[in-house]
C-alpha cells in the first residue's frame, strides 16, 4: 500500500512541484496519473521508490516511511520505469541490462538466467539479447526498460509514459500485459497523457494540476467530464467525442471504448435498417 | 516537381547485420503534408535521418541507391548544407538541445544562417510564443520536463522556417491539448508558407486530418502509400496494426455487423455528423 500524506516537494532551483498531495493506493489497484505537463506527476512517482524525499509531509510504502528507507530496499518493492529509457541504460547488451539489477540483488546464476529468459520472451525481445540497447528503436528501448524492472518481480510497478513511441499493436499488447499483471495482484501505476489508452484500460484516474490532486475517480467519470478534461489540458477520448457530437437524447454520452460504442449503435441502428 | 526523390534506397547501420530499410522508392512533392507511420522498428526514423544527411554523414554505415533533397544529392552534400533546407525534430529532444538557455537554443540555427540581428530576435520571439515556452526562455534546457524540452526542440526548427520540416513523433511527451496546438501550428505553417511536412506519428487519430498523404512502412519497406482515408480502409492497414482512427474503426465494425453507413469518416466530428443524420430519421 502507498500512503501519501500532505506531500510537498520543492526542487533545489526553488520550483515547488508538489503542493500538498494526499492519496492512498491500495495493493492490487490499477491507477493512471494524468494531468498537463508540469503538473507534478513524475515528481510524485519518484517519491514512491525514494528517489525523491518529501520536503514536507510523508510517503509510506507498506507502512515504511521513505525518509527512513534506502532506495535499494524500496526498489525491491517498487519498480519504476522511466519516461526516457536512455536514462536507465548503461550496459552493452540487452541481456546484461536486463540482468543487472538481479546481480545487484544477489540472485543466483540459474534464477537470473530463468528470469531474464522469461522477461525477454514476455516483451518480445529475445532476438535482441546480444544487441546494444542503443541500437534499438525508441519503442523497443521502452520495452527493454520495462523488462529490466519486471525481471525482479516488484509488487508495485510504476510506468512513466509507457505508451510513448509504441505502435498500435504494441499498445494493445501492453494493455493486455498490464491487465494481466494487475490480475496477478500487482499494483500498477501509470503516468500517462494517452487518453485513448486510459479509455481502453479503464483504471482509477488521479488527475493532477499545479502540484495538487484535482480529481480522483474511475476513468469513465473523469474522462467523459468535458470541462475537467479541458482544464487539465487533456482531450476527450475519440469515442466520447463522437457520442457527445451526436447529441441524441436517447444515447449515453459517457461512452469510452469502441466495443461499447459499436454495441450501442448496433442496437439502435438495427431497428432503423 | 518533387522536393524529395528517393530511388531504390537501402541502408544498413555500421553495426547492423541487415538493412534498416530496403529498396525504398518515393517522391515527395513540394508543399505536401505527409504522415509516415508503421510498427516500431520498421525503419521510419532511419529513413528520416537520410533527409538531412545525418545518414550517411553522421551515422556512417552503407547507403545504396539515390536520394535527392531540395535538388541536392544527399551523398555529396554535408549536413550543414542540407540543414538549410531541412529542419528535423528528433523523437528524443535530449539529442537536440545543448545550449545554456532555451532562447540560445532556439536562436542557434538562425545565427548560423547569418541572419540580421533584428530578424533573429523577431523569429525567436515568435517561435517561443507560438510553442508556449516564452516564460521558459531564460531557463536551462536540462532543467526542463520532457514535454517542455520537446517544445524547445520544435521551436528551434520552427524558427528556421525551412522548406522541409521532418518531425519524428514531435509531441510524444506533450499533454494532448498542447500536442493539438502544436499540430495546428505546424499545419498553419504548411498552409501559409507552403512548407513541406513529413511527420512520423503513431497517433493517427490526432493528425490524419491534416495530411494529404499517408505512408505506411513495415519491415523496412513501404507497403501502403495514398490518401489517408483510402489507406485506413485497406485490409493491409488492419493487418499491419496501423492505429486506424477510432471513427474509422467504429464504422468498419458496424459495417462488419451488417450496418453500412456509406462513407467512412476519419474524424470524430464527421462520425458524429453522419450518425446524427441517420438517427434523426429514427426519431421522426
Amino acid at each position: 500500500m502507498i500512503e501519501v500524506k500532505n506531500l510537498h516537494y520543492v526542487y533545489p532551483n526553488g520550483i515547488e512541484a508538489l503542493r500538498g498531495v494526499s492519496l492512498t493506493i491500495e495493493d492490487g489497484e490499477f491507477v493512471a496519473i494524468m494531468g498537463q505537463n508540469g503538473a507534478g506527476k513524475t515528481t510524485l512517482i519518484k517519491h514512491f521508490n525514494g528517489l525523491l524525499k518529501p520536503t514536507e509531509g510523508d510517503v509510506l510504502i507498506d507502512g515504511v516511511n521513505t525518509k527512513e528507507a534506502s532506495v535499494a530496499s524500496l526498489a525491491r518493492k517498487v519498480g519504476l520505469v522511466f519516461q526516457n529509457p536512455d536514462n536507465q541504460f548503461f550496459c552493452e547488451t540487452v541481456e546484461k541490462e536486463v540482468s543487472f539489477a538481479l546481480r545487484n540483488f544477489g540472485f543466483d546464476e540459474e534464477s537470473i538466467r530463468r528470469r531474464v529468459d522469461w522477461a525477454l520472451n514476455l516483451l518480445d525481445l529475445s532476438r535482441y539479447r546480444d544487441v546494444s540497447p542503443f541500437m534499438l528503436s525508441g519503442g523497443e528501448r521502452k520495452r527493454v526498460a520495462l523488462a529490466s524492472i519486471l525481471v525482479w518481480d516488484p509488487k508495485i510497478i510504476v510506468l512513466d509514459e509507457p505508451t510513448i513511441g509504441q505502435d498500435y499493436s504494441q499498445k494493445e499488447r501492453l494493455r493486455q500485459f498490464i491487465l494481466q499483471l494487475n490480475m496477478q495482484g500487482k499494483t500498477v501505476i501509470i503516468v500517462t497523457h494517452d487518453v485513448e489508452f486510459v479509455a481502453d484500460c479503464k483504471p482509477r484516474v488521479i488527475l493532477m494540476a499545479n502540484g495538487k490532486v484535482k480529481a480522483d475517480g474511475d476513468a469513465r467519470e473523469i474522462l467523459t467530464d468535458a470541462d475537467l478534461v479541458n482544464q487539465s489540458s487533456l482531450v476527450l477520448p475519440e469515442v466520447t467525442k463522437i457520442f457527445m457530437g451526436i447529441d441524441d437524447p436517447g444515447l449515453d454520452k459517457n461512452v469510452l471504448d469502441i466495443y461499447e460504442a459499436s454495441n450501442i449503435l448496433y442496437e439502435r441502428l438495427r431497428r432503423i435498417k | 516537381m518533387p522536393i524529395i526523390t528517393v530511388r531504390n534506397l537501402t541502408y544498413t547501420y555500421p553495426i547492423g547485420s541487415r538493412p534498416a530499410f530496403k529498396d525504398v522508392t518515393l517522391n515527395i512533392e513540394k508543399g505536401e503534408f505527409v504522415i509516415l507511420t508503421g510498427p516500431s522498428g520498421c525503419g521510419k526514423t532511419t529513413l528520416c535521418r537520410c533527409f538531412n544527411g545525418l545518414i550517411p554523414h553522421f551515422y556512417g554505415g552503407r547507403l545504396e541507391g539515390e536520394i535527392e533533397v531540395a535538388n541536392l544529392k544527399v551523398m555529396d552534400h554535408q549536413i550543414h548544407e542540407l540543414a538549410q533546407h531541412v529542419g528535423l525534430v528528433f523523437q528524443n529532444p535530449d539529442n537536440q538541445l545543448f545550449a545554456l538557455s532555451v532562447e540560445k537554443d532556439v536562436a542557434f540555427g538562425l545565427e548560423n544562417l547569418g541572419l540580421p540581428r533584428s530578424e533573429i530576435r523577431r523569429r525567436v520571439d515568435w517561435a517561443l510564443k507560438i510553442t508556449g515556452i516564452w516564460d521558459l526562455r531564460e531557463r536551462a534546457p536540462y532543467e526542463l520536463s520532457g514535454g517542455q524540452k520537446q517544445r524547445v526542440a520544435i521551436a528551434s526548427v520552427l524558427a528556421m522556417q525551412p522548406e522541409i520540416m521532418v518531425l519524428d513523433e514531435p509531441t510524444s511527451f506533450l499533454d494532448p491539448l498542447s500536442a493539438q496546438k502544436i499540430f495546428h501550428v505546424i499545419n498553419d505553417l504548411h498552409e501559409k508558407l507552403k512548407i513541406t511536412i513529413i511527420l512520423v506519428e503513431h497517433r493517427l487519430d490526432l493528425v490524419s486530418r491534416y495530411a494529404d498523404r499517408l505512408i505506411v512502412m513495415n519491415n523496412g519497406r513501404i507497403i501502403l502509400d495514398g490518401e489517408p482515408r483510402r489507406v485506413f480502409n485497406s485490409d493491409e492497414a488492419r493487418l499491419v496494426g496501423v492505429g486506424i482512427p477510432k471513427a474509422t474503426r467504429l464504422f468498419q465494425m458496424l459495417k462488419s455487423r451488417g450496418i453500412d453507413l456509406g462513407e467512412t469518416p476519419i474524424m470524430a466530428e464527421e462520425a458524429s455528423a453522419i450518425l446524427r443524420e441517420v438517427l434523426k430519421y429514427d426519431r421522426s
